[in-house]
């Protein structure tokens, strides 16, 4: 079974980003770029698939700038075989996103695709499930679980109330939730192996897919603050002052 | 212009985000009719049909809905949506389930869990876990949408005389079918709709402690939460999880207790009116979203607060 698993290049979760100056975009000069913790987790949940004897290859496929190499090349030393990069220097929309994903799946046809349930930076949750429709394909977000089973997996997912278990039909379109697994972190020499793997680049012009955003950003901002609070002395104090100056409790 | 919310319910009640995503549809200016999709759901029409500021109800009753999956709920959707200008549901897990597969259906570019309408095009939603609030115009022709609830008031539960339409399934997929659900029980009110909330964090050490907030909650009437380091240490189970990649809450108090303030932490409750927050290091960053810290060993204040409430 080959498993195909697309990643995003995003601001490292740790850095509080802001708006540019004149307040048209995010600022991300010098800021720090990871690959996007929930599509860590993806790679790791194929690797172990593929160390499970389960899964014979796994793809790592990315949609972006020349600089995604650099993510690629991380999930190639966790453990992923090949990987593409369908490159383009304009900032692509989930619904041209999947477009292109779904391109490359007709041409390498996995028969799992993992992905991340949501990229930290445009906080979308979007692209699996738009990809599940366009191949017609069954889909299984926030997963917790994955267990494969002949052609067809079962997938707990995360859901509002607890916990959800569905069977998809394979091939399938998986989404991944905080809780599926703890990635590993690439050991050295795994770092050396992965600049000797496949990396092929593909032009997004060429495929012909229509990329066109639908969306127009008209302005970022900071969220409204909040004002400062004040500490209380004791247990007694808080409760006086959520009584009778907040009147949040009686 | 008609505007289309699909109503989430347990086939038996409606969830009370259908009602503050009805308040977001309302706020666009056109008749507002609403989807229910599920199996033996008359009730659920019959209690919708009673909520303010819906005009009609489309209700298709099969058991192919009955949990809701995403391919058969989309392509039912889809079957109805050239009649609307804008679709909604609540950004819940339902909603981010749903919602994307409809719009790529459509061939829209779905705008996800906004937090304000500008106008019929225009809307506001946070980014990067809320650091920054992006405003997005969409130039697509129907604008599938998801709404975070707590950033718009609910409506009215009653008052609404709508009219109740039947309409046949449509596209039934067999490509995924339900096994099993494993949905917390409790008596407490649910995370996102109760107007108090404590959550604890990897402060608490462990499940057993988290009693001490639970003495708590059941005097104040409130719901209990976590961070996602309780749960991924298992202390408590996934649906306690407020933050970016869990729940969203806005009640009236919030009260974090063991927990830092990370960021995306921060996203899921920094909207709630009065923040309160118990931790023993003075330089934890949730206290530059307190109103009211408290500096001090949780085991110490936690026994205390429950005693004098
Ligand atoms: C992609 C991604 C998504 C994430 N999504 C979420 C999310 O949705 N929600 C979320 O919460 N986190 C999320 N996180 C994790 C987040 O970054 C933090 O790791 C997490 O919130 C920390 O939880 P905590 O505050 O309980 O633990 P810690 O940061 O370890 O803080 C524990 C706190 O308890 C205090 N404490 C310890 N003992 C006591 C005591 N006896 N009395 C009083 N205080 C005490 C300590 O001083 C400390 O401040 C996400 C992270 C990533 C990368
Ligand atoms: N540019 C991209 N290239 C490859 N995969 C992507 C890209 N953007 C998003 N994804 C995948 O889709 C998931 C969800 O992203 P989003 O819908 O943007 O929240 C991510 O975790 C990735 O697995």
């Amino acid at each position: 079974m080959k498993i195909l698993v697309p990643i995003k290049r995003v601001v490292d979760y740790n850095v509080k980003v802001r708006p540019l100056g004149d307040q048209s975009d995010v600022d991300l000069n010098n800021v720090k770029m990871a690959m996007n913790p929930f599509c860590e987790i993806a790679v790791e949940e194929a690797v172990r698939l593929k160390e499970a004897g389960t899964a014979t290859e796994v793809v790592a496929v990315t949609v972006g700038k020349s600089d995604s190499q650099e993510q690629l090349r991380t999930a190639l030393a966790l453990g992923a075989d090949r990987a593409i990069l369908a490159e383009t220097d304009s900032l692509l929309e989930p619904l041209a996103i999947a477009k292109v994903l779904s391109k490359i799946i007709e041409e390498e046809s996995p028969q799992l695709v993992i992905l991340g349930k949501q990229a930290i930076d445009g906080d979308n949750n979007q692209t699996g499930q738009m990809l599940a429709a366009m191949l017609n394909y069954s889909q299984a977000t926030f997963a917790s679980e994955v267990k494969i089973d002949g052609d067809s997996a079962s997938v707990t997912r995360e859901i509002d109330g607890g916990l959800q278990t569905i069977k998809v039909s394979l091939p399938a379109i998986i989404t991944t939730d905080l809780r599926l697994n703890e990635p590993r972190y690439a050991s050295l020499p795994n770092i050396m192996k992965a600049k000797k793997k496949e990396l092929d680049v593909k032009s997004i012009g060429e495929m012909g897919v229509d990329i066109n955003n639908r969306m127009e950003l008209l302005s970022v901002e900071l969220p409204a603050s909040r004002q400062e609070g004040i500490k209380v002395e004791s247990v007694e104090d808080l409760v006086s002052k959520l009584k009778e100056e907040a009147k949040v409790i009686s | 212009m008609s505007i289309l919310v699909i109503a989430e319910h347990d086939n038996a009640n409606l969830k009370p985000a259908t009602l503050n995503t009805v308040a977001a549809a309302k706020e666009l200016n056109g008749e507002v009719h609403l989807l229910i999709s599920g199996n033996s759901c008359q009730s659920v029409a019959d209690e919708a049909s009673g909520v303010e500021g819906i005009s009609k109800i489309l209700i298709s009753d099969n058991a192919a809905y009955e949990n809701h999956l995403a391919e058969s709920t989309a392509n039912l959707i889809k079957s109805v949506a050239s009649n609307y200008s804008h679709i909604l549901a609540a950004a819940t897990t339902f909603g981010k389930n749903v919602l994307p597969r409809l719009s790529a259906l459509l061939d829209v570019q779905q705008i996800s869990e906004i937090t304000e309408i500008v106008s019929e095009d225009t809307f506001k939603r946070p980014i990067y876990a809320g650091s920054c609030i992006a405003t997005v115009k969409s130039n697509d022709s129907i604008k599938v949408i998801t709404v975070r609830a707590t950033a718009f008031d609910p409506v009215n539960s009653s008052g609404g005389s709508a009219s109740i339409e039947n309409i046949d399934a449509d596209n039934i997929s067999d490509l995924t079918s339900f096994v099993g659900e494993e949905i917390a029980q409790s008596d407490r009110p649910e995370l996102t709709a109760a107007s108090i909330v404590i959550s604890g964090g990897r402060g608490m050490q462990s499940g057993d402690n988290f009693h001490l907030l639970e003495a708590i909650a059941d005097k104040l009437g409130a719901a209990v939460g976590a961070s996602r380091a309780a749960v991924d240490a298992g202390f408590v189970p996934n649906d306690y999880q407020v933050g970016q990649t869990g729940k969203i809450v806005a009640p009236d108090l919030y009260i974090a207790v063991g927990i830092s303030g990370a960021i995306q932490h921060l996203a899921g409750m920094k909207d709630s009116k009065v923040i309160v927050a118990i931790n023993k290091d003075e330089d934890a960053p949730i206290f530059q979203v307190a109103d009211y810290g408290l500096v001090a060993d949780l085991f110490n204040a936690l026994p205390e607060l429950s005693e004098q409430l």
